[in-house]
C-alpha cells in the first residue's frame, strides 16, 4: 500500500534528483505563503468577528511600507526560482559532447527506436546506464511528446522537423515511457518502457538482435538508389556541394545567412532543397518530400554525418 | 449561528409593485428586452445549462478513471468527453460567467447608470452567443470532437474524424459576444459614469470588469482568426499548420495560446473584482490598497498578453524564447500576490460575519493562493519540463479556473442574488454547500499535483495501476464536489418563490446597486445619483438602518 501512495517518481537520471532539489526549495517556499495566509484569514476570521450588529470597526490606514514588502519579497523569490529553474534547463537542453544517439520516430500510435548499430525495436527503448544519451526525435504524424518521468525528461516530437532529448541514467530497471501530448484514440496507449541495463548486458542485448545493419549502411545505400551522389561527389561538384565534413560545420548560404548543418537542416535540405541554397549553388535539386520515410531520412542523416568522420561521437561503446 | 441581519417586513422592504422583473411579461418581452438586467438572467439561464453540460462529462470521466484500464468508456468516448468539457466549460461557462451574468448586472448599477451605452448590442451579444452554443452542441449531438479543447495541429486539421470544424465555428462565433460586451463595457465605464463617480472610486469590481474587457476586446480576435484557419487547412487543405501541406505546427500554438493564456486572466480576474466587494463588506472595511488592487487588475491584463510561450516550453520553441517567456511570467504572479496581501490585510481589525459570500471569498483566497504559487512551478523552466501535460497542470489550472473565478462566481452569485430577486436563500444550506464545495474540491484536485509529478500525462483514458489510489481520491472528491454544486442550484430556484423578502440592501453593504429597491426598477434610479464618497466606506460613522 506505500508501495502505492509515494509521492516522487525514482530518480534515474542525473538530472532528476537536481529537478527534485529545485521542486522541494518551491514547496517550502510556498507552504511558507499558505500557512502564512491560510493562518492569517483564520486568525482575523476568529478575532475580528462581528460582536455586536453595529459595530463599527476602527478605520485603518493602506501602509505603504507593507506594500513595498510584499511586493518586493516575493519579487525576488520569484526570481530566483526563474534563475535556478533557467540553469538547469540549459543543462537540459545541452546534451553533452559525445553523447550515443539513437533514433526515435513516434507514429499513431506506437515509438520505434533506432540505435545506432542498427537495432530497432518498438515500444521499448534499452539503454545502457551512465552513458549520456541522446534521443533523436521525429513524428510522421501528430506531435507526440517523449516522456520519461523518472528521468525527468520530456520533448515534444513535432512533423516537419527533429528535437531531441538527452539523458544519462543512473539506475538499472525499468521505467516509464508515454506520450504526454494528445495524439489521438489511443494517445494513452502509446506507451513503452525503458529499460536501463549496464553496458555489458545492452552491448550483449544488442547483439542478440536480428537486424544487423548500421544505420549509416542503411543511409549509404539509399544514397546511391537514390542517385544522390550523381551531385554530392567526394568533393565540391558544379552542380552540388560536396557532404564530406560537412555535418557540424557552418554553411554559407546564397542569401547571405549562414547556416550550422544539423539534422534539421540536412533534414530540410532533402525535403525542401530550395528552402536554403548553399553559396555558389544553383537551385535545381529536386525535392524528396513523400519519397523517404522518416527511418529512410534517419539513416541518410546516419550516413551524411558518418562522412564527417568519428569524430561526431555516434559510436555505440 | 443566526443570521445577524434579519429580513424584515418593513415598507420599505417589499419590492417596488414595478420593478424589472414584471415590468414586461410573456416570452417576447424577455427574447427582445433591451435592459442589462434581464439580459444577465438570459445569460445566467444559459450558462448554468452549459455548466451542467460540462459538468456530467467530467462525472463521466471522472467514473472512467475510477480503474486503470479504459473499461467503462471507449478511448474514443473518454477523448471526447475531456474534449466537451474543456469546450464548454471554458468558452461557453467560465468565460461569460461573471462579465456576462453579474457584470451585465453590475457595471451600469455600480457606476450609476441606466443601462450600458449599448443595450442593442447587449442584446445581440446573448443572440451571438446562442448561436455559437448552438453549433457547439449540433457537434456534440452529431457525434462529437476529439482533439481537446486546445486544437492541436495537426491532428485537429488533418488527422481527427469528428466535428471539428462545426465546433470551431462554435467558438469562433461565440468570441464575437465577448468582444461585444468587453466593448460595450469599455464603453460604458468611460462614458456612462455618474457624477462625482471618478476613476479612483469606482469598485474594484468595475477595475476587475474593464481589465477583463480590454483583455476580450484585444485577444479574442486572435482566437478568431486561429480557429478560423483551422477551418481553412481542414476543409481546403491549404498549408498553414501541417508540415506535409507546408506549414508549421507550432505557429498553431503560439497564435492559440496568444488568447488563451490571456483568457484566463478572462476567467480570474472578474472573480478578484468579487473578492474586493465581499470582502468589505462582510468585514465592514475600506479596502486595504485600493488603488494597488485597482493596479494591479492592469497590470495582470497588460502582462498576461507577454507569457503565452509559457505553454510551450517543450514545444521545441527556441531555449531563448524559453528563458525570456519564464521571466516575464515570474512577473506576473506579483500583482496576484498583491491582491491576495491586501485582501487578507483588509480583514484586520473588521468587523467580521460569516456568510454564505464571505465564505466563498475567504475559500477563493486560500484555493487561488494554491493555485498561483503552483503557478510559479510551472513557470520555472525545469520543473515544467517535467509537469507539463500532467495531472500537475490540470490541477493547478483547476485551482485557478475552479477555486479562485468558479468560487468567485458562486460567492457573487449568493452576495447579489438577493439585489437580483429580491429575495434571501437559505443560509444555512448555503453555508453547508460552500463547506462541501471547498472540501470537494480540495479532495477532486490536491491528489493530481502529486499524481502529475508522479507523471501522470493528462488525457489518458487508460493509466498504470499505480496510480489508482490518487484517481480514485480525485473520483471521490468530484462526486461530493458534484452535490456541493446541486445543492445551490435547488435552493436558489425554491428562494425564488418561497424565499424571505431581501429589502433594499440585507447585508448593509456600501456601493451604489444596494441603495435601488430589490429587484430594481428597469431604470434603476429613480434620481441621478451624485457620489460624494469613495467606494467601501464602511468605517465612517453612519445613521443607523430602519431595524
Amino acid at each position: 500500500m506505500l508501495e502505492r501512495l509515494r509521492i516522487f517518481p525514482d530518480q534515474a537520471s542525473t538530472i532528476a534528483g537536481e529537478v527534485d532539489t529545485l521542486y522541494l526549495f518551491l514547496i517550502g517556499m510556498s507552504t511558507f505563503f499558505v500557512a502564512l495566509i491560510f493562518g492569517l484569514v483564520i486568525y482575523f476570521a476568529a478575532k475580528y468577528r462581528r460582536r455586536s450588529v453595529n459595530e463599527v470597526p476602527p478605520p485603518v490606514r493602506t501602509d505603504l511600507r507593507l506594500e513595498i514588502a510584499w511586493t518586493v519579497i516575493p519579487l525576488v523569490l520569484v526570481l530566483i526560482s526563474f534563475a535556478w529553474g533557467a540553469q538547469l534547463f540549459v543543462t537540459m537542453g545541452q546534451a553533452p559532447a559525445g553523447a550515443m544517439e539513437i533514433h526515435a520516430v513516434g507514429r499513431q500510435w506506437m515509438w520505434k527506436f533506432q540505435h545506432p548499430s542498427g537495432g530497432r525495436e518498438i515500444n521499448q527503448l534499452h539503454v545502457p546506464v551512465g552513458i549520456p544519451i541522446k534521443i533523436l526525435l521525429a513524428s510522421e504524424d501528430v506531435i507526440h511528446s517523449f516522456f520519461v518521468p523518472a528521468f525527468r525528461v520530456k520533448m515534444d516530437v513535432v512533423p516537419g522537423k527533429y528535437t531531441s532529448a538527452w539523458f544519462e541514467a543512473t539506475m538499472e530497471g525499468e521505467f516509464h515511457l508515454f506520450c504526454a501530448e494528445y495524439c489521438g484514440t489511443q494517445h494513452s496507449g502509446m506507451i513503452g518502457r525503458v529499460v536501463v541495463m549496464k553496458p555489458v548486458d545492452y552491448q550483449r542485448w544488442l547483439s542478440d538482435q536480428a537486424s544487423g545493419e548500421p544505420l549509416a549502411v542503411g543511409g549509404e545505400r539509399l544514397f546511391q538508389q537514390r542517385g544522390c551522389a550523381t551531385c554530392h561527389r567526394t568533393s565540391d561538384g558544379p552542380t552540388g556541394p560536396a557532404l564530406h565534413g560537412l555535418f557540424g560545420r557552418r554553411v554559407q548560404l546564397q542569401s547571405g545567412d549562414s547556416v550550422v548543418a544539423d539534422e534539421s537542416y540536412i533534414r530540410e535540405s532533402v525535403l525542401n532543397p530550395n528552402a536554403k541554397i548553399t553559396e555558389g549553388y544553383q537551385p535545381i535539386m529536386p525535392t524528396f518530400q513523400g519519397q523517404l520515410s522518416e527511418e529512410g531520412l534517419h539513416q541518410m542523416i546516419a550516413y551524411i554525418k558518418s562522412l564527417s568522420g568519428p569524430a561526431e561521437g555516434r559510436k555505440a561503446p | 449561528m443566526s443570521p445577524v441581519v434579519e429580513p424584515i417586513i418593513a415598507p420599505e422592504n417589499l419590492p417596488p409593485r414595478v420593478n424589472y422583473l414584471n415590468a414586461g411579461y410573456g416570452i417576447r418581452s424577455w427574447l427582445l428586452t433591451k435592459d442589462h438586467k434581464r439580459i444577465a438572467l438570459l445569460y445566467l439561464a444559459s450558462i448554468t445549462f452549459f455548466f451542467f453540460i460540462g459538468g456530467a462529462a467530467a462525472v463521466l470521466f471522472r467514473l472512467e478513471l475510477l480503474t486503470p484500464q479504459s473499461d467503462l468508456l471507449q478511448a474514443e468516448t473518454y477523448n471526447k468527453l475531456f474534449t466537451i468539457h474543456g469546450l464548454i466549460m471554458v468558452f461557453f461557462f467560465l468565460i461569460p460567467s461573471i462579465p456576462a451574468v453579474l457584470g451585465n448586472f453590475l457595471v451600469p448599477m455600480m457606476i450609476g447608470a441606466r443601462d450600458l451605452a449599448f443595450p442593442r448590442i447587449n442584446l445581440l451579444s446573448w443572440y451571438i452567443f446562442i448561436i455559437g452554443g448552438m453549433f457547439t452542441l449540433t457537434a456534440i449531438i452529431l457525434g462529437g470532437v476529439d482533439t481537446g479543447w486546445t486544437f492541436y495541429t495537426p491532428y485537429s486539421t488533418t488527422y481527427a474524424n469528428t466535428y471539428v470544424i462545426i465546433t470551431a465555428a462554435g467558438v469562433f462565433i461565440t468570441g464575437f459576444s465577448s468582444i461585444l460586451t468587453g466593448l460595450n463595457f469599455i464603453v460604458t465605464i468611460h462614458k456612462m459614469r455618474a457624477p462625482g463617480m471618478t476613476w479612483m472610486r469606482l469598485p474594484l469590481f468595475i477595475w476587475a470588469q474593464y481589465a477583463t474587457s480590454l483583455i476580450n476586446l484585444l485577444g479574442t480576435p486572435v482566437l478568431a482568426i486561429s480557429i478560423f484557419l483551422i477551418a481553412i487547412e481542414r476543409a481546403f487543405r491549404l498549408g498553414i499548420f501541417d508540415p506535409a501541406l507546408g506549414g508549421d505546427p507550432v505557429l498553431f500554438q503560439h497564435l492559440f495560446w496568444f488568447y488563451s493564456h490571456p483568457a484566463v486572466y478572462i476567467m480570474i480576474l472578474p472573480a478578484m473584482g468579487v473578492i474586493s466587494e465581499v470582502i468589505t463588506c462582510f468585514s465592514r472595511k475600506r479596502i486595504f490598497g485600493y488603488s494597488f488592487i485597482a493596479v494591479s487588475s492592469l497590470a495582470i491584463a497588460v502582462l498576461g498578453f507577454f507569457v503565452w510561450g509559457h505553454h510551450m516550453f517543450v514545444s521545441s520553441q527556441s531555449i531563448y524564447a524559453g528563458l525570456i517567456f519564464s521571466f516575464l511570467s515570474m512577473f506576473v504572479a506579483i500583482p496576484s500576490a498583491v491582491k491576495v496581501f491586501n485582501w487578507t490585510a483588509t480583514l484586520y481589525k473588521g468587523s467580521i460575519i460569516y456568510q454564505t459570500p464571505l465564505l466563498y471569498a475567504l475559500g477563493f483566497i486560500g484555493l487561488f493562493t494554491i493555485g498561483g504559487l503552483t503557478g510559479i512551478f510551472v513557470a520555472t523552466l525545469a520543473i515544467d519540463v517535467h509537469v507539463h501535460d500532467t495531472y500537475f497542470i490540470i490541477a493547478h489550472f483547476h485551482y485557478i479556473m475552479v477555486g479562485g473565478a468558479l468560487m468567485g462566481y458562486l460567492g457573487g452569485l449568493h452576495f447579489w442574488w438577493p439585489k437580483i430577486t429580491g429575495r434571501l436563500y437559505p443560509e444555512g444550506w448555503a453555508r453547508l454547500s460552500a463547506l462541501i464545495i471547498f472540501v470537494g474540491f480540495n479532495l477532486t484536485f490536491f491528489p493530481q499535483f502529486i499524481l502529475g509529478y508522479l507523471g501522470m500525462p493528462r488525457r489518458y483514458a487508460a493509466y498504470p495501476d499505480e496510480f489508482q489510489v490518487l484517481n480514485v481520491m480525485s473520483s471521490a472528491g468530484a462526486s461530493i464536489l458534484g452535490i456541493g454544486y446541486l445543492i445551490p442550484m435547488i435552493y436558489f430556484i425554491w428562494s425564488m418563490r418561497y424565499g424571505p423578502l431581501a429589502g433594499p440592501n440585507p447585508w448593509n453593504a456600501k456601493g451604489l446597486e444596494w441603495t435601488t429597491p430589490s429587484p430594481p426598477t428597469t431604470e434603476n434610479f429613480e434620481h441621478k445619483p451624485h457620489i460624494t464618497e469613495e467606494a467601501y466606506a464602511y468605517e465612517v460613522k453612519e445613521e443607523k438602518v430602519v431595524g
